[in-house]
């Protein structure tokens, strides 16, 4: 038996979503259930706005209509600390880490603690020291930011999305830019964090192998739309031609390798045909 | 029709643009206004700031203080002991410091050294995602990054400002009274009489105050509002610099003809 997004409730729902920017539509009345407690993976051609969907999410951005609820409650009708307070039980992860460069290592991931928290400092220094070990990456406290590789500052950023103990975390691009081994270490970090913590995941990815290998439930995106959906197994065995390109990684298909553009032939000619 | 027309349609538009920022840029400051009461919690973070923007300048700002004073002793003793009135030397010195060098030169050196380091620390921050990030973490950029690198700006640049003034006095009167031999007690004595504290020191320091709240407005906002691209920020930098330049300059005449226009 495979698993339905309406098997579980839903953490996050939208419905009838649509969003433009620059009089370009981004998203186009979509509906999208993430089931609580798997990991869902959206993934999409770069530029279908994948990471738009996230800061729609979290309440960056305000969509042109439809709803987007995060434990039945309306992101957009929050007010500003009502939004902190709902931020501070979601983490995201942003594709380039997006850690606070003047700080340490560990300075990082006690950051939220400090601004949120008054805890005394030996908590702080647990709490951190826990966090940093789940990613492996205890021994690296004092560095600085810049002294990470790619993959590390990555873990180092998801250390500090998990020290609040969300309720969820958000994935932008996580295996984007990454070698095979930190990929394998991010792949399984996001697994057994999601498991062992009981956390809801959604990853944003146009990595499919590595985000089928841990999703739980896929949804599709391209040109503002959902088109497909369903678990890794049923798009794998999906027979719609653009989910196959997808997937299977094909240069030509239903996405065309060629960028819209007027006749070969009469554009290399229309240099001549104007003089 | 459409050739006499376009001109007309790229003045209205950069208009346009250029209203909207002015726009965005007062809700900004407002917003980082509301920071204020946070930050008497966190002083801490003002300290912080106020080190790389404020002490950081302090030797520009000596040096500079010290030639431009040099500078005015010598300048100043070429002209007034045409009329032997090289006594006054001091005043005139410590007069053109107080009044109006003081406050601008530091300024604009403040600008250049301290504006432009936080335009683009702010800028990239934006481009690197640490603001947004920061924002999904719960914490409002605006009040945490933005609001102690303000106040920091506004706090520190009457204090160069006064420092900025004091060397150019020591500077003056080294050239002066050490090198051209002008009266020591001459100079002080005149000083002393002549530069009044709420007509002189007062104003200078209030120039001086409203040069540093602009300057670092537009420092941290031309940050802030930054395209998150290398190109973008540069671009923001330069900005910073040529805009924090002309507010400056047009700021110290208005404030000159209220504060000195009258009689």
């Amino acid at each position: 038996m495979t698993f339905q997004p309406s098997d579980t409730p839903a953490l996050v729902s939208i419905r009838g979503l649509s969003f433009s920017r620059n009089g370009r539509k981004i998203f186009d009345n979509i509906d999208l259930d993430i089931p609580r407690g798997k990991i869902t993976a959206i993934m999409g051609p770069s530029g279908t706005g994948k990471t738009t969907l996230l800061r729609l999410v979290g309440g960056q951005l305000r969509p042109d209509s439809g709803t987007v609820r995060v434990a039945g409650i309306n992101v957009h009708r929050l007010g500003l600390d009502e939004l902190y307070a709902l931020r501070k039980r979601m983490g995201m992860l942003f594709q380039s880490g997006a850690l606070l460069t003047d700080l340490s290592v560990y300075e990082n991931v006690a950051f939220p603690l400090r601004e949120h928290t008054r805890l005394p400092e030996s908590m702080i220094r647990t709490l951190v020291l826990m966090k940093l070990e789940a990613v492996g990456l205890r021994g690296a406290r004092d560095l600085m930011p810049a002294q990470l590789s790619g993959g590390m500052a990555r873990r180092v950023a998801l250390a500090r999305a998990i020290v609040l103990d969300p309720m969820m975390i958000m994935y932008d691009e996580p295996f984007t830019g990454q070698d095979p081994i930190s990929m394998g270490v991010l792949v399984q970090l996001i697994h057994d964090l999601n498991h062992g913590l009981g956390l809801t995941s959604i990853v944003v990815s146009h990595d499919v192998q590595e985000t089928a290998s841990i999703a739980d439930y896929v949804y599709l995106i391209s040109g503002g739309k959902v088109v497909g959906r369903g678990t890794p197994a049923e798009l794998a065995r999906s027979d719609s031609p653009w989910i196959r390109q997808f997937m299977d990684g094909l240069p030509d298909g239903p996405v065309h390798f060629h960028y819209p553009s007027k006749d070969y032939a009469s554009d290399l000619l229309g240099f001549v045909a104007s003089r | 029709m459409n050739i006499v027309l376009k001109p007309f349609q790229l003045l209205g538009q950069s208009a346009l643009v250029g209203i909207r920022k002015l726009g965005r840029a007062h809700l900004f400051i407002l917003h980082v206004l509301t920071g204020l009461p946070g930050l008497v919690a966190r002083l801490d973070l003002l300290i912080v700031q106020m080190y790389s923007v404020g002490v950081l300048s302090i030797l520009l700002i000596m040096i500079s203080g010290l030639f431009v004073g040099m500078v005015l002793g010598l300048q100043g003793y070429y002209v007034l002991s045409d009329f032997g009135a090289e006594e006054s030397l001091g005043v005139m010195v410590a007069a053109s410091l107080v009044r109006e060098l003081g406050p601008v030169v530091t300024a604009l050196l403040f600008a250049g050294r301290a504006g432009s380091a936080l335009t683009a620390e702010i800028g990239l921050m934006k481009a690197t995602e640490q603001l947004s990030g920061m924002e999904m973490m719960a914490v409002d950029p605006v009040k945490r990054i933005i609001a102690p690198r303000y106040f920091a700006g506004v706090v520190s640049m009457p204090l160069l400002a006064a420092l900025f003034s004091i060397i150019g006095v020591l500077g003056g009167y080294f050239v002066g009274v050490g090198l051209l031999g002008v009266d020591e007690g001459a100079f002080r004595s005149q000083m002393q009489a002549k530069i009044d504290f709420d007509e002189d020191i007062v104003n200078g320091f209030i120039k001086s105050l409203v040069f540093g709240a602009v300057v670092t407005w537009i420092a941290v906002f031309e940050g802030y509002d930054a395209t998150p691209t290398s190109e973008g920020v540069s671009r923001a930098t330069t900005r910073s610099v040529v805009y924090s330049a002309f507010a400056v300059l047009g700021c110290d005449f208005v404030l000159t003809a209220l504060m000195f226009g009258k009689d």
